[in-house]
Order: C-alpha cells, then structure tokens, then sequence
C-alpha cells in the first residue's frame, strides 16, 4: 500500500518534469545560443549541447546587438512607457473600482455594467479605427513659453500610453478584492473624519497589495510585449519599443547568435520581474475569485 | 414556523439611523436627504470619471466610429472628404476569396487550439495545484512561456523550424534517425500545425492560471469526505473536481476562443499568411488592408465582420456551457 503510494507520487512527479522540461526548452536553447557563435549553435544543435554552455561561449552577440541596433533607446522607451501606464492604470482604475465597491454612487450598476462590457471588444477590432480615431486627436506641446496645438498622436509617446491607462479587466480585479475588505473599516475611518480619498489612500489601498500585484503584471505584459500598435502607430526610431528592434532582424544573412541575444535582452527583465511578484501574483488571482 | 421578513439591504438614498449627536458637522448637513450624501455623490463620479472617460474615449468611440468606418470610403491619411459608401467595402470583402481561405484558416486554427490547449492548461493545473516541494519553481517555469513575448516566442520558434532546425533534430534523435522532419513553415501542410504548437505551448500556462484559481475555491472538506467513502482519483476528479470548475471552465473557454479567433502575431512575424495563403487570418488581413495598404474602411469592415463572429461564437459557448438545472 505504502509502496504504491510512494510510486504514484513518484510517477506524478516525473510528469511534471516532463511538462516543465517541455515549457523551458525553447527558452533554455535561446538563452544558451545567446552566448554561441553561429557556427557552434548549428554545430550543437544534434546533441545535448544544444542546451548546455560549452564550448565557444562568449558575450560577442550582446556586443554587436547593441552596436547594430539602438537597443538601449529602445530599452529606455519600453521601460518607460510601461512603467507610466502600470502607474497610472493601477491609480486610474483602483480608484475607479473604490468608487463602484465602496461608496454608494447613484447608477454605479449601470457604470460598472458598461465597463465590463468593454471586455467583449477584442482589441484586434478597435486597432485599426483606433488609428484612424488618434490621428485626429489634438495634440499640445510646450515649446518653450508657448504652447503649441497641432492636430494627431501619431509617433508619440503618448499614443503608446494614454489608449491603455483604463482597462475593465483590472477595475475588475480591484473592484473583486476591495468587496473582501471588510466595509467597517470606511465607517470608522469616515467617525474619525477622514475623506473618501482618505479612505481610499490611507485605508484601502495598503490592504490591496496583491491585487495590486497582479494588476501590474497583467499591465506590464501587455505593455511591454506590444508588437502590433507601436508597429502601426510610432514610425520614429527614437520612440520605438524594444518589440519593434525585432524587425531589425527580419533581413536576410542574420545571424541568429545575435538574434537569439537580443531576444534574451527583451525577456529576462520580465522574467525576473514576474518572480519577484510571482507569490503574490498567483494568490491573488487564486482569491480574487476569477470565476466568471 | 412564523415568518420573519427579510433583512433587505437600505435603499442607498434612504435616510441613515442618526449619528451620536456630538458629531455637529454632519447634523447641520443631514437637511439634506443623508449626511454626506451630496459629497459622496460628487466624490465618487470624481473618482470613476477618470477610468470611464478613457474608457469612453478609446473603446467605445473608436468600436462606434469601426462601425461607422465600414460604410464609407476612409483612408487613413487622404485629402478627400469622408464619403458614405453604403455596402461596397463588404460586396468587396466576400467576393475575395482570400478572405473565404482566412476564416477556414481561422476556424482550423480554433477547434484544434481550444480543447488541446484548455485540456492541457487543466493537467498542469492539477499537477501545481497541491502543496509539494518545489510547487514554486514549477509554477513559474510553467508560467514562463506566458511572460515571453508571443513576438519572441515566434521569432525563436522561426528558428527551431527550419529544415535542419532543432524540432527535426530532435525528431531525428528520438526516432533513431527514422523522421526526417519536414520545412515545416515552407510547406502548406505543415504551416498550420506548425502555428498551432507554437500557440498551445505560449499561451497554455495562463489558462493554467485561471484553471488554478478555480482549482483553489474548491473546498476542501469535499475532497476530504469523497477520501473517507474511498474514492478513486479519476472518481474524485469526475465528481468533485470537475463539477467544482463550472464557472472556470466557461471563463477559460470563452478566452481562449476569442484569443484563438483573433490570431495574428504569430502569423505576422512568421509567415506572413503564406505559404500559398495557408496561413493567412482574418487579423492578418485587416491589419494589411488597414496598415500597409492604408484602407482604414476596408479593414474596418473586415474588423467588424470579425466582431460579429466573436459574438456568435460566445453566444454559442455560452449557450452550450449554461447551468442546466
């Protein structure tokens, strides 16, 4: 009985092995190629060293991919604008969801009704309008003590924010982990005399770090993994995301050493940011209660 | 038993139960309707209006003017006038029959991806799901496709594709030599499956994810009686587990076709539609009207239709995945 027990978890354990060696191999081989002259990736390529650093292992491919490409500009802009649209979408849409959650506004059902209906709209449908839409939008710059108006976002840094500061699926989320917060502390802070924004910032706020976890990763990825709209919006080369640099490995005679290492420059900030958030990351959308 | 009403939730203008008198501020303002009512009004449009006027500005108006677009003439960059066309851009659109090849492309695509994928995202789930050693680590490294750009994911597979690429070699190296993989992005055949394992293996841990949380709100003292009537796994699984997962399962359905439905990235840096259109979609071929050929209205139409299919298809899901009882 015992024996057979043991054997099960043993059996479970070899398939979750398999899963995992499944999941990590294309990662583990680009990571690895990075390092590998394009002669050795090839050379490699009918055995196990496929996965493993031997051989001729040298950092020459990050080298001339931040010589070839401007990969650090491209770097900067993503960080960039990935960290203003975290920011402002975890504030926009937290306090939107406080509103909906906790006070008692009159037609918040039909607000909040409205919002979730957005999550219909695949964003594929709403690009190309949305282009022609931010083309005609007015647009304002400071030039030195005047400000200047002319008309459309195209090749802005703004275009690659502002569209994606608000998004129903986190109002969601905040709104689901708010409701579990116990509405008791508002009375007694509201006694004491503080505000709603009081309460908002002071009471409820520092109570929602893994919803606000995970609503900064599921912002990020999409903001630093866009690839379609900078591709259609942003013509510039020093406004670019680092998903557009990609492109400059499109033409012919590549080598994929240098492929392979600008594709690991693009992935290992994300990937070392998704395990720092990683626990709180899983609970939260465990407690939440993403259940329909 | 005698009836006892109902506690039912106070209306939110009803009038609250006073305030200890001490507290003057609001006894001067209750003359109006609730303490703080008026405030509370004004300070909660003040924090909703923010996300709803974004919301407003870059959903709704751009879904209201794609729909709009459709029917007219509109480029995006063009000194003539906008000028309403009627039906041309859809007379025009199912008369191509590259668009027919996209939506059977499309619909290839989607009954391969969503029972695979689901089904495989749910094995994961239920591999993480209890507390071992190491549950961390295979979280994460089953999570990391999901944090790897689908740009990414399909330059490298580009890549591990080819004639003499890593999926052959290691075709070759578990068969003895017996496979010789095919060009799998040069052959009409083989293009499509090809797409198909790419997208399962990117995007299978963020179902997994959904399918945990699901997984989680399971109670646990269900699991514990089906142990004490001696239960088999496959029984705990069949009655406890998967009646428990009703709502996930609708959830992870309806996302993964529509995801499935709107497949483009892969196609854009992969193929390119090709090879002989055979992997060609219907987002593929908006954004090329829409972006390389600049017709804002042709790709608005095509979008549209698009749209209309998203919603059949989620009705039909709902439809066939509603509570029975």
């Amino acid at each position: 009985m015992k024996n057979q027990l043991l054997l099960k978890s043993a059996g479970t354990m070899l398939v979750r092995i398999l899963f995992a060696v499944v999941a990590a191999f294309p990662i583990v081989f680009m990571l690895v190629s990075s390092l590998k002259p394009d002669q050795q990736i090839f050379g490699d390529m009918s055995s196990l060293a496929a996965f493993l650093p031997v051989g001729n292992i040298s950092f020459d491919n990050y080298a001339a991919v931040f010589d070839r490409v401007p990969a650090a500009r491209f770097l900067l802009n993503s960080v960039g604008v990935s960290a203003v649209t975290v920011i402002l979408g975890i504030f926009v849409n937290s306090l939107c969801a406080f509103a909906l959650s906790r006070m008692q506004v009159r037609g918040k059902k039909i607000v909040f009704t409205a919002i979730l209906a957005t999550l219909i709209v695949p964003f594929q449908t709403l690009a190309l309008p949305l282009v022609w839409w931010v083309n005609q939008l007015p647009y304002f710059e400071l030039n030195g003590f005047s400000l200047e108006f002319s008309k459309g976002w195209l090749d802005t840094y703004q275009v690659q924010i502002i569209p994606f500061i608000a998004n129903a699926f986190s109002i969601y989320l905040f709104h689901q982990y708010f409701e579990s917060i116990p509405k008791e502390l508002d009375e007694a802070a509201r006694i004491d005399g503080a505000g709603w924004f009081k309460i908002y910032r002071q009471v409820v706020m520092p109570l929602s770090g893994p919803a606000t976890a995970t609503v900064a990763i599921l912002t990020f990825l999409p903001a630093w993994n866009s690839y379609l709209w900078p591709l259609m919006v942003v013509q510039s080369e020093e406004l670019r995301p680092v998903m557009i640099g990609i492109q400059y490995f499109f033409q012919l005679n590549v080598s994929w050493g240098e492929v392979m290492a600008y594709a690991s420059v693009i992935t290992v900030p994300v990937v070392v940011l998704f395990i720092a958030f990683q626990r709180s990351f899983v609970n939260s959308i465990a407690s939440s209660g993403v259940k329909g | 038993m005698a009836t006892v009403p109902l506690p039912t939730r106070p209306r939110p203008a009803a009038p609250e139960p006073a305030l200890p008198p001490s507290d003057a501020k609001s006894k001067a303002r209750r003359a109006h309707r609730r303490p703080g009512f008026r405030r509370e009004q004004l300070s909660g449009w003040g924090m909703i209006a923010p996300a709803a006027l974004l919301l407003l500005a870059f959903i709704f108006i751009p879904a209201i003017l794609g729909f709009g677009l459709a029917f007219t003439n509109a480029r995006l960059i063009s000194p003539r006038p906008v000028e309403f066309v009627g039906v041309e851009n859809f007379a025009r659109l199912f008369s191509d029959p590259t668009f027919y090849r996209a939506l059977l492309n499309v619909a290839y695509f989607t009954v391969i991806v969503v029972p695979v994928q689901s089904g495989l995202a749910l094995v994961m789930a239920l591999l993480i799901n209890k507390k071992f050693r190491g549950v961390n680590f295979f979280r994460t490294v089953y999570f990391l496709p999901v944090v790897t750009s689908m740009v990414v994911v399909s330059l490298l597979w580009l890549f591990m594709y080819r004639k003499d690429g890593l999926i052959n070699e290691i075709l070759s190296a578990v068969s003895f030599g017996l496979i010789d993989g095919p060009d799998w992005l040069g052959d009409p055949n083989t293009a499509m499956p090809a797409i198909i394992i790419l997208s399962i293996w990117q995007a299978a841990g963020f179902h997994m994810i959904i399918w945990l949380a699901g997984l989680q709100g399971i109670s646990g003292e269900l699991y514990e009686a089906s142990q004490l009537d001696g239960t088999s796994r496959w029984q705990q699984f069949r009655y406890v587990t998967w009646p428990g997962l009703f709502h996930t399962r609708s959830l992870v359905l309806v996302t993964i076709t529509i995801q499935a439905l709107g497949l483009f990235d892969q196609i854009s840096v992969m193929t390119q539609g090709g090879p002989m259109d055979s992997t060609t979609t219907i987002i593929y071929e908006a954004v090329q009207s829409g972006y390389r050929q600049q017709e804002t209205s042709y790709a608005s139409a095509i979008s549209l239709v698009f749209f209309v299919l998203v919603l059949i298809v989620s009705a039909v899901q709902r439809y066939l995945t509603r509570e029975k009882d």
